[in-house]
């Protein structure tokens, strides 16, 4: 194994550049080594200028995602003699607008989550129960929804989504997911809420089944799925409001 | 907050040739395309069916010239391209439970080539008899 690694880094300083260019580092290439850790040793020994976000260094936090080699991954998680004897290409997260260098702005996602609702509803209102009332589930119940809570909201679906590229204002993967996640809880009696979001023209009805944000998901949360079990029941819903009763809906 | 000068990146017209799995992908839609040619394809034979003996004749004098012999052989290919990958995508669309167990992804795959198999051989049958 060589004893170094080069990286091709996207450098977008907002000052004095008008669009990303590649800036060049040569980085030790050890067994152990990820991504996150060779971009870690340029910021720390070679060109403190350098931006990206990063926290955990695990795989928890979501917060180190970028496009290495044109494939959105988390960089803590992806090792450099992976892409031996390299360069390895290093880009922003593919479909956000970039901030500066690695570091992309997530605003737009950050103003459609809540727009699914994901948080536990409930007809009967906090102040009808008991304050200290638990809701109980068995392991099955928590199995039907278990999948869909891992997200970690670290926006590689989005990356992967040509859809979302094309169309930003699709509301994506992760955001269908996460209401999948609620939806499935045996707790919660919000689905009539995220259908009337979802059901919307930006809502499930945007993809197209690329099937990408699945592939692509450290996770395997599988949002893929989630958006295609959301357009079974929008699809359900607008066959049952054209054949039954009001009073049977 | 301070004014923030973003780079906005362009998704370019030819996005879908970067990735193998994008390339799939449109294949896939394009290849209902082709599924719509295979339906008026059959309607039209219906249809000279229907006319009588000389119009049949002049279907089958039609359909066997070069270029709708090409056209057909590509729409086969697609079609199957169709089928294939709507295929292996339904687990993923349907969660089927059956008495509280989740039925394996292979399972729902199995049971739609089964399906497939009987009405093959069931028009097989017919159109044999």
């Amino acid at each position: 194994m060589a004893d170094s690694i080069r990286l091709r880094v996207s450098r977008y300083r907002p000052d004095t550049d008008s669009e990303p260019r590649w800036q060049e580092y040569d980085v030790p290439l050890r067994k152990e080594w990820t991504v996150l850790d060779g971009l870690n040793h340029v910021k720390n020994e070679v060109d403190t200028t350098l931006s990206f976000r990063w926290s955990c260094r695990m795989g928890i936090c979501g917060s180190c995602g970028m496009n290495v080699d044109g494939e959105p991954k988390l960089t803590c998680g992806t090792f450099l003699s992976d892409y031996a004897p390299g360069p390895v290409m290093i880009e922003p997260l593919a479909n956000f607008p970039v901030v500066r260098d690695l570091v992309v702005d997530l605003s737009d996602f950050m103003e459609k989550l809540p727009r699914v609702k994901p948080w536990i509803i409930r007809e009967d209102d906090h102040r009808t129960v008991e304050p200290d009332v638990e809701y109980l589930q068995t392991p099955e119940e928590l199995d039907a929804y278990k999948q869909f809570s891992m997200c970690i909201n670290c926006m590689l679906c989005y990356a992967a989504c040509p859809v979302y590229g094309l169309d930003p204002e699709f509301i994506g993967p992760a955001a269908v997911a996460l209401a999948e996640r609620y939806d499935l809880d045996s707790r919660d009696q919000g689905n009539r809420e995220r259908l009337d979001v979802l059901i919307e023209h930006d809502g499930v009805w945007g993809c197209t089944f690329v099937g990408e944000c699945t592939r692509v998901c450290p996770e395997h949360v599988d949002p893929a799925s989630a958006i295609q079990r959301y357009k079974l029941k929008a699809a359900m819903e607008t066959v049952k409001a054209l054949l039954l009763p009001r009073g049977a809906r | 907050m301070t004014d923030l000068r973003l780079y906005r990146p362009r998704v370019s017209t030819w996005w879908w040739t970067r990735k193998r799995t994008y390339f799939v992908f449109v294949m896939r839609e394009l290849s209902s395309i082709f599924v719509a040619w295979f339906v008026v394809y059959l309607l039209l034979f219906v249809y000279a069916v229907g006319r009588g003996e000389a119009a049949y004749q002049r279907f089958l004098d039609w359909a066997s010239s070069p270029w709708v012999t090409v056209l057909n052989v590509v729409a086969l290919v697609f079609v199957l391209l169709h089928t294939v990958t709507w295929f292996n995508l339904t687990p993923q669309a349907m969660a089927v439970h059956v008495m509280g167990q989740k039925v394996p992804a292979w399972h729902i795959v199995a049971g739609q080539y089964t399906g497939l198999v009987v009405v093959s051989g069931f028009v097989f049958w017919l159109v044999t008899r």
